[in-house]
């Protein structure tokens, strides 16, 4: 008979299982604090302040320090790997800072994308080489769960079935190597906002990328039960013409997760991309409204738009630092809210409604 | 041949149009022998020019042949053209949101709560089989006494069937009266269905692994059944397990001509059941099963999306997922209910409406017990889950007709007593015993074929 080698035991299963759900808890969901160095220089520029190690230590901490009450709404935190073996001021590691708070720490293990050769302006992800032993010591060092970003256009000729079967492949490998070592993987197919088109093309192509990644991990025997899928909430482009309600951007992401994600998946962790910090709220919570076959819990993994506040509060001053964190429990709350469809809406930040849009978005 | 609109707005005025070289930058060049339109080109503004695209790329060259007549082409030579629409991958509409619903409606019609499927579509060959052990004769009248008996069983039978697969003989059979079969379920508010597959053919080069034929008029058929009655379909692919099989080429052959047998049932207005039955013959435990259907609905649902096969409108009929026939160890219902729900939730797609299982070669009780095993246990499970059983519902009836008009009644009776059954168990409600003359019997046909 066909051989179906054992490669995770029931507690290794029950493990990534416990982790999965407990990361999309009702009322919570995951701050991805894992901008590259680069990245982060680029959010840091818009308020003026310095690109330095210390400085984005202390503004992590910031963000770690806040009020305990912030892990009521905050489920886990993304981190990069700089920001992982930080520490506070006094010494302590931000990893046991979290955990104190019953938040659960996740690592960026991607190595960013890279051209495909070939095709119009796609690309694929790197970072597999070594990944084993690099998630057996995350898992040491406190680390949880995993994320690893890939990315597709929607352009005249895109995404090509060779950008999405690659992407799809080498997202299934990496799911693979981090549950062998104990870490939930997200698996993040991004297929960015930039264009023209309507939400329907970008619900097909959405769809598109789902079943070219299901399959993927299918193929790879990666445990469904014990990942999370971090995708774009369905949306026309930036700059298509006509405008689209929540309500209908939500029913368009709902129809293309039904169509594409088992319900074996615990939860879906949405990425915010482009959009404002009420935007992302407001979407996530017309999902959670949406009619039709949810399986699976719909929450939020956003950066920008649990961010953009705060960094706007903070301007790199000490003295704000009280200000900054307040935001972040504000949107923190008001997502939480949403990813059970409760948000009443109103929930204003320093930078709520602005844009977060950045073209051909790479971390 | 795609036709697009475009809005072409002229920077200049044709007349002084020069011919020559025209600039690459926002350039749009079509090769055009149809554009034609009834507006005038000679004066600066926006004109909407219907053309075609014969390639990828998009051009535009028109030569002003005539300003005064409606066909007009023009060339336009540096000319700033702003494309509408063309950045973007193209899905062509290929089902009306009409269509969409009546699909859906259909499939979910199928599915409601404590319904489930009559499968009555033996073929000639496979219902000689099942005459020969009640020594009956397999005559075209025999068979059509014999689906008569089912059909004309009491309306309450609709309580729990919602609808009855056919062979294309049986399709266009009547009854005595001459009341054609489909109007005779339709009355009884019963939706017919009907086989539209013509049977396994060998894959050369694997181990006695198999595809299915029929594709071939499959849409004009399928017309032709719509206008006659049917309002759904059933094709059923087969997967066997034994030491290297199902190969990568049987799942990715099967999966594909269920995916092109889907798209061409819902052009024509049929909702499509897709069977990928994995055979439980072999010695092969229960996990080995459990994966190995895993795999086979994987590539199933990979070739419906890639085909572009809309879901909502489709259901599945799979086989339950339990050990091989010949296999040493015993697994309980609960551990077939639960193999069978993970095997679903990893690989069938919420958008799916129902799940419409296979008994294969299970005894009826056995069927009509894992079934409402698989619905009463914890999973996550956002389809229906229900039956589309044919040796499972008809056994007892089999038996006690014997072929003789004195028995139809009863024969009838059994029928409604499975179907009840049935119905229970399609809402996790069956509290078993309910008893049926051929209930305990095993009902395996090895290496079955229709």
């Amino acid at each position: 008979m066909p051989s179906f080698p054992q490669y995770l035991t029931s507690e290794q299963e029950n493990e990534l299982r416990r982790i999965a759900n407990a990361i999309v808890a009702p009322g919570k969901g995951i701050l991805a604090a894992d901008e590259s160095t680069g990245t982060i220089g680029k959010r840091f520029a818009s308020i003026g302040v310095e690109n330095t190690e210390e400085n984005r230590r202390c503004y992590r901490e910031l963000l770690f320090t806040a009020d305990a009450s912030v892990a009521e709404n905050i489920s886990g935190v993304i981190l990069f790997h700089e920001t992982f073996y930080q520490k506070t001021k006094d010494g302590t590691p931000f990893v046991k800072i979290l955990k104190d708070k019953g938040i659960i720490s996740g690592i960026k293990v991607d190595k960013g994308v890279v051209p495909l050769a070939g095709t119009d302006g796609e690309s694929t992800t790197q970072g597999l080489d070594s990944l084993s032993e690099r998630c057996a010591q995350y898992k040491k060092d406190g680390a949880d769960f995993a994320k690893w970003r890939c990315v597709l256009k929607i352009g005249a000729h895109t995404p090509t079935y060779q950008a999405m079967f690659e992407n799809g492949n080498v997202l299934a490998r990496y799911a693979s190597i981090c549950q062998q070592n104990g870490l939930v993987p997200i698996v993040e197919p991004e297929v960015l906002c930039d264009g023209d088109h309507d939400l329907e093309t970008a619900q097909k192509v959405t769809e598109q990328v789902l079943a070219f990644t299901y399959k993927a991990l299918a193929d790879h025997h990666v445990f469904l039960e014990g990942t999370l899928l971090k995708p774009n909430m369905v949306t026309a482009g930036q700059s298509c013409p006509k405008k689209y309600t929540a309500e209908q951007n939500g029913k368009a992401t709902v129809v293309a997760l039904s169509r594409g994600v088992p319900a074996a998946v615990p939860g879906i962790t949405f990425l915010s991309g482009g959009q404002s910090e009420e935007d992302s709220t407001l979407n996530l919570n017309a999902i959670n409204n949406a009619p039709g076959p949810k399986p699976w819990a719909l929450t939020f993994s956003f950066g920008r738009a649990l961010q953009a506040s705060v960094l706007k509060a903070w301007q790199g001053k000490k003295e704000n630092v009280k200000a900054a964190q307040e935001q972040l429990l504000v949107r923190a709350k008001a997502n939480g809210l949403a990813a059970m469809g409760k948000f009443q809406g109103g929930q204003s930040g320093k930078a709520s409604g602005e844009s977060l849009f950045v073209a051909n978005h790479s971390y | 041949m795609l036709r697009q609109s475009l809005e072409v707005v002229c920077k200049e005025d044709f007349r002084k149009i020069k011919i020559g070289k025209h600039q690459r930058s926002n350039e749009c060049v079509f090769d055009c022998d149809v554009t034609r339109s009834a507006c005038s080109y000679t004066t600066e503004g926006h004109h909407t020019i219907q053309i075609c695209e014969h390639k990828t790329a998009i051009k535009v060259r028109a030569k002003v042949v005539s300003r005064n007549s409606c066909l007009i082409i023009c060339i336009l030579l540096n000319v700033k053209l702003r494309i509408a629409r063309v950045n973007m991958p193209v899905f062509p509409q290929y089902l009306t949101p009409k269509q969409e619903e009546e699909l859906r409606n259909i499939a979910n019609a199928i599915v409601a709560p404590g319904k489930g499927i009559l499968a009555a579509d033996e073929s000639t060959g496979s219902i000689g089989k099942r005459f020969a052990p009640i020594n009956v004769e397999n005559s075209e009248e025999n068979r059509r006494r014999y689906r008569d008996l089912l059909f004309s069983t009491d309306k309450s039978l609709a309580e729990n069937i919602s609808g009855v697969i056919m062979f294309h003989e049986t399709f266009y059979q009547k009854t005595k009266d001459g009341t054609p079969f489909t109007k005779v379920l339709q009355d009884k508010g019963i939706i017919p269905g009907i086989k539209v597959d013509k049977g396994v053919v060998p894959l050369a080069g694997t181990e006695d692994e198999c595809t299915t034929q029929g594709l071939d008029g499959l849409s004009e058929r399928c017309a032709q059944y719509k206008k006659d009655g049917a309002q759904f379909a059933k094709w059923r692919c087969v997967l066997k397990i034994q030491q290297y099989t199902p190969s990568y080429q049987a799942m990715l052959e099967n999966a594909n001509v269920l995916a092109r047998y889907a798209s061409i049932c819902q052009q024509n207005g049929l909702v499509p059941i897709v069977e990928p039955e994995v055979l439980p013959d072999g010695e092969h435990d229960l996990e080995t099963a459990q994966k190995v259907t895993e795999q086979v609905l994987a590539f199933t649902y990979k070739a419906l999306a890639d085909h572009h096969v809309y879901l909502e409108g489709t259901l599945l009929k799979p086989n339950m997922v339990t050990a091989g026939m010949s296999c040493t160890k015993k697994f309980s219902k609960e551990d077939n209910a639960r193999a069978t729900i993970l095997a679903l939730s990893r690989t069938v797609p919420p958008a799916v409406p129902g799940v419409t299982f296979l008994s294969g070669g299970q005894s009826e009780e056995d069927a009509t017990q894992n079934l409402n095993l698989i619905n009463a246990i914890k999973g996550p499970k956002p389809w229906a889950l229900t039956f589309s059983f044919g040796r499972a519902l008809q056994a007892s009836v089999l038996k006690v007709w014997e072929g003789k008009d004195e028995n139809v009644a009863k024969a009838q009776a059994e029928l409604i007593t499975r179907a009840k059954a049935n119905g229970l168990a399609a809402v996790g409600k069956y509290q078993g015993g309910l008893d049926s003359a051929a209930g305990g019997q095993s009902l395996f046909v090895a290496q079955h074929a229709y």
